[in-house]
């Protein structure tokens, strides 16, 4: 079958949010891939925001700039998205808008069937199953199971709701809708980026998490206080980022897995604590889930511009890496990564996500849990003798231990220090040294590192390069230029610091794809591997980079 | 009971001679002994500062971390692990300037702590700035016209916002310091200790001139009254007045129901998460 994309707008608080999370479930219940994502304004009540929920039967977790089907809940809706409707498309809506459109008075028919506005949600939800030839009935078990606990009355309104929208949609669909999802046997994990890097942190053995509230990095905190009694995970609201970041480092000083996240103005915050993980060597990883800036930027948009921010973050010389997962799955295996490097280092994993990212709904086929296992570093204090937190080692990676489980005293120690941990001064050899074996990590970590992945890159002609959430609209847009002629192949990173050793094909003209105006990893690609860019694709409007996008703009500068 | 000289080490003390903080961390010293603890039982944080280097000149574990923070690293020691005696050693600019803000959110979070501020009136490690403690008119490195804000009065601040232990001690009475440290550091919860710290190098006046001015606080008063406690943390009379000024049982001890009702023993004596669990939350995400 083709993708379907449904295109749910309206006022915040209006009901959005709900039918967008009701209806990608209940397709994804009938066996479909969905795929969703979300924009919205800073605010709680009133502007304008939209859901879209692209349904196939294979795995296409990218967003799609047109519609086939809009829902708009108000007229204002209407205006402002009736343009992304395709030729073939249908509008339900509160008015008539042209030939292919679905008038329904939403709230005014709620109220005067059944008495309150509030049923005008469900009718809509009615008139979007009938449009897209779903099974009544198991939907209407759903409706069932969200409102069951409200009482049979507010069930069978709802029902009765249901039915009306199902029914005025059907009447007039007969002609312009000719979607048929039927069940199948199929099934998908539908779950948002930020619940993915929850469950990876979770199975890294995370036993520690606190944050300080910031868009669109809440989700994962959110997420993990929802299930920390089952999971024995302690969370922690913390005063601010700064305070955050420093608890996680004590935890993970005692002897625990410990995160937190944030976004960029709280990142900014946490800058001196990444500086005194990398001093103290303690292992600690943060979470960069990005929108744009600078400062409080579009607090509910998405972007990549805080990735140089990233690697330049905390002062002074010490190693940390940074991973950028492209999916849900991937988010959820590079988590378990994070958290086994940061331990074997010693140091700092950032991973950076952002508000495409974090709030949209992936479809996952298997999670194959099991494929990346956290594992430890020993901890037995038998043979110890001598204890220094900071021996000098050919690796850079001292021995640690944990403060209060044996006789050896964990002495950690943010002025430069000796090995034992006490301060120095001495700069002939100690600082010296100390500077020396902890830049000594850089080595084997670069090594940890795994490569960028390749996609066509044999044939290509052209080759894209890219990083982190963008992989499912660039694979998109590889398959829209091959339609068209060309071949385009792809680099893509999801693991980029410290950036590994790697040999880019000489013979190919190569342009950026990144959600940022200055091309910030070709800056670094350029830097570490001397290779020339043609051109940049940067998208830097708060909205996520889509296939269309792509296409457009290669053509538009390609010119 | 156990010696003070388990606590020594060998590390060349950067402090000013004569410096009252040399009496303070042998204050320190008699109290752990007094209390039996061994040197990997006790785990001292610290920012940056003079004070803040005081971890360095007692065996024992430490995190000596950056300038303000002290007190979230060990929010975060002992989210980790309880059983560690987790004490910060702070100073009026490290606890009250940049880290203010954490101090009066660990009052809230009552994490079962024990912070000694070495309350000198001044930044010294930094040569002499006016520090949130410095009294109105003295003069400082950055203000040689006199300070013209008003001082902070932590110890009121924090009995009013209902910190549990709340205690004053002077580096020039040791005895009664390290009683007071004894009794801060058995108290469960967050207990908190401001330690009058005369300093002998930008100072304004000699130890001579605290020592008669500092009164303990008599027996007549019941550290268990709030309004009592309060008024000593108030007066204004000129003396400074040391002593337990509010000791009461402590609440809700931060994360403690966690413990108790979730994992029943320190996080960090838990088994590896098992990937079933994992599994199992996965589901939910799969609808049907
Ligand atoms: C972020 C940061 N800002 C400023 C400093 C410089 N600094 C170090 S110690 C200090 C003041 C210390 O005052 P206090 O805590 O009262 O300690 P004292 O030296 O008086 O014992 C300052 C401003 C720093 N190390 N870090
Ligand atoms: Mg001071």
């Amino acid at each position: 079958m083709d993708d379907i994309n449904v295109v749910i707008a309206g006022a915040a608080g209006e009901g959005v949010q709900t039918i967008g999370d009701l209806m990608t479930n209940a397709v994804a219940g009938q066996g479909y891939s969905v795929f969703s994502w979300k924009e919205y304004e800073s605010r709680i009540v009133g502007g304008s925001n939209s859901y879209s929920i692209r349904i196939g039967d294979g795995l296409k977790n990218a967003p799609l700039a047109e519609a086939d089907i809009l829902l708009a809940l108000n007229n204002k809706a209407t205006d402002k998205y009736k343009g992304i409707v395709k030729k073939t498309g249908i509008i339900i809506s509160v008015r008539k808008e042209g030939d292919r459109s679905i008038p329904i008075p939403f709230s005014s028919i709620a109220k005067k069937r059944f008495g309150e506005e509030i049923y005008a949600n469900t009718i809509a939800i009615g008139a979007l199953v009938s449009a897209l030839g779903m099974d009544a009935g198991s939907i209407k078990e759903i409706i069932r199971k969200t409102f069951s606990k409200k009482g049979s009355d507010i069930v069978s309104a709802n029902e009765s709701a249901f039915e009306e929208g199902f029914s005025l949609a059907g009447k007039e669909c007969v002609d312009m809708c000719p979607w048929k999802l039927l069940r199948k046997e199929s099934g998908y994990y539908v779950i948002s980026g930020n619940e993915a890097i929850a469950l990876g942190a979770a199975r890294g053995n995370c036993r520690f998490m606190t944050a300080y509230p910031m868009t669109p990095s809440t989700g994962i905190i959110t997420y993990l206080s929802s299930v920390q009694n089952q999971l024995g995970i302690f969370i922690e609201q913390a005063e601010d980022e700064i305070s955050a970041v420093n608890m996680a480092i004590g935890a993970s000083y005692a002897g625990i897995r410990s995160m937190t996240a944030t976004s960029g103005g709280g990142f900014a915050l946490m800058v001196e604590g990444i500086s005194l993980a990398g001093m103290t060597e303690t292992p600690l990883v943060i979470v960069l889930a990005q929108r744009p800036g600078p400062a409080t930027g579009l607090p509910t948009r998405t972007a990549q511009g805080d990735l140089l921010f990233a690697v330049h973050a905390g002062h002074g010389e010490f190693p940390k890496m940074i991973f950028a997962p492209a999916d849900p799955k991937d988010a959820f295996h590079k988590m378990v990564r994070a958290f086994n490097l940061a331990e074997e280092y010693q140091t700092v994993a950032i991973v950076i996500s952002d508000q495409f990212l974090a709030d949209s709904r992936f479809s996952v086929e298997d999670f194959e849990v099991e494929k990346t296992e956290p594992y430890f570093q020993k901890t037995d204090t038998s043979g110890v003798k001598n204890y220094r937190r900071y021996r000098l080692t050919d690796s850079g990676i001292s021995p640690r231990l944990y403060p209060g489980i044996s006789e050896h005293l964990v002495c950690a120690d943010s002025d430069e220090h000796d090995e034992y941990g006490h301060i120095t001064e001495d700069l002939v050899k100690t600082a010296p040294d100390m500077v020396k074996k902890r830049i000594a990590k850089l080595e084997g970590l670069k090594k940890s590192i795994l490569l960028p992945e390749e996609i066509a890159l044999k044939d290509a002609e052209v080759v894209f390069t890219g990083w982190g959430s963008t992989r499912g609209a660039i694979l998109e847009a590889l398959g829209l230029l091959k339609m068209d002629g060309i071949k385009a192949g792809l680099i893509h990173f999801t693991e980029l610091w410290p950036l590994p050793e790697y040999n880019f094909p000489k013979d190919k003209t190569y342009w950026s794809i990144e959600g940022n105006i200055l091309g910030q990893l070709a800056r670094l690609l350029k830097g570490e591997y001397d290779i020339h860019f043609k051109g940049h694709i940067s998208r830097h409007d708060g909205l996520p980079i889509t296939a269309d996008y792509i296409r457009r703009e290669f053509y538009e500068k390609n010119r | 009971m156990k010696k003070t000289d388990e606590f020594d080490n060998r590390v060349e003390i950067q402090w000013c001679p004569g410096c009252p903080n040399y009496g303070i961390l042998n204050a320190l010293k008699g109290a752990l002994a007094e209390l039996g603890k061994s040197p990997h039982e006790i785990c001292l944080v610290s920012g940056i500062g003079q004070a803040a280097k005081l971890p360095h000149y007692l065996k024992c574990n430490f995190f000596n971390g950056l300038h303000g923070r002290a007190i979230p690293v060990a929010t975060g020691i002992n989210i980790a692990n309880p059983d560690l005696t987790t004490i910060v050693v702070t100073g009026d600019g490290d606890c009250y300037g940049e880290g203010g803000n954490h101090f009066i959110h660990a009052i809230r979070r009552n994490p079962d702590l024990t912070v000694f501020v070495h309350n000198n009136e001044i930044y010294a490690l930094t040569k002499g700035q006016a520090s949130p403690t410095t009294p109105l008119g003295e003069k400082r490195r950055l203000k040689m016209s006199g300070v013209e804000i008003p001082p902070i009065n932590m110890p009121a601040f924090a009995i009013m916002q209902d910190c549990s232990f709340v205690a004053r001690g002077f580096a020039g009475d040791l005895k009664h310091l390290q009683d007071i440290m004894v009794r801060s550091i058995r108290h469960r919860g967050m207990s908190y200790v401001d330690i009058i710290q005369p300093c002998i190098t930008w100072g304004t006046h000699p130890v001579s001139w605290y020592k008669e001015r500092v009164r303990r606080i008599g027996d007549d008063h019941n550290p268990e009254d709030k309004n009592s406690a309060l008024d000593i943390a108030l007066t204004k009379d000129g003396f400074i007045h040391t002593g337990v000024l509010y000791e009461v049982p402590s609440g809700n001890i931060f994360a403690s129901r966690f413990r108790k009702e979730v994992t029943s023993r320190p996080l960090t004596g838990l088994e590896i998460q098992s990937p079933e669990k994992i599994h199992e939350l996965l589901l939910k995400f799969k609808p049907v």
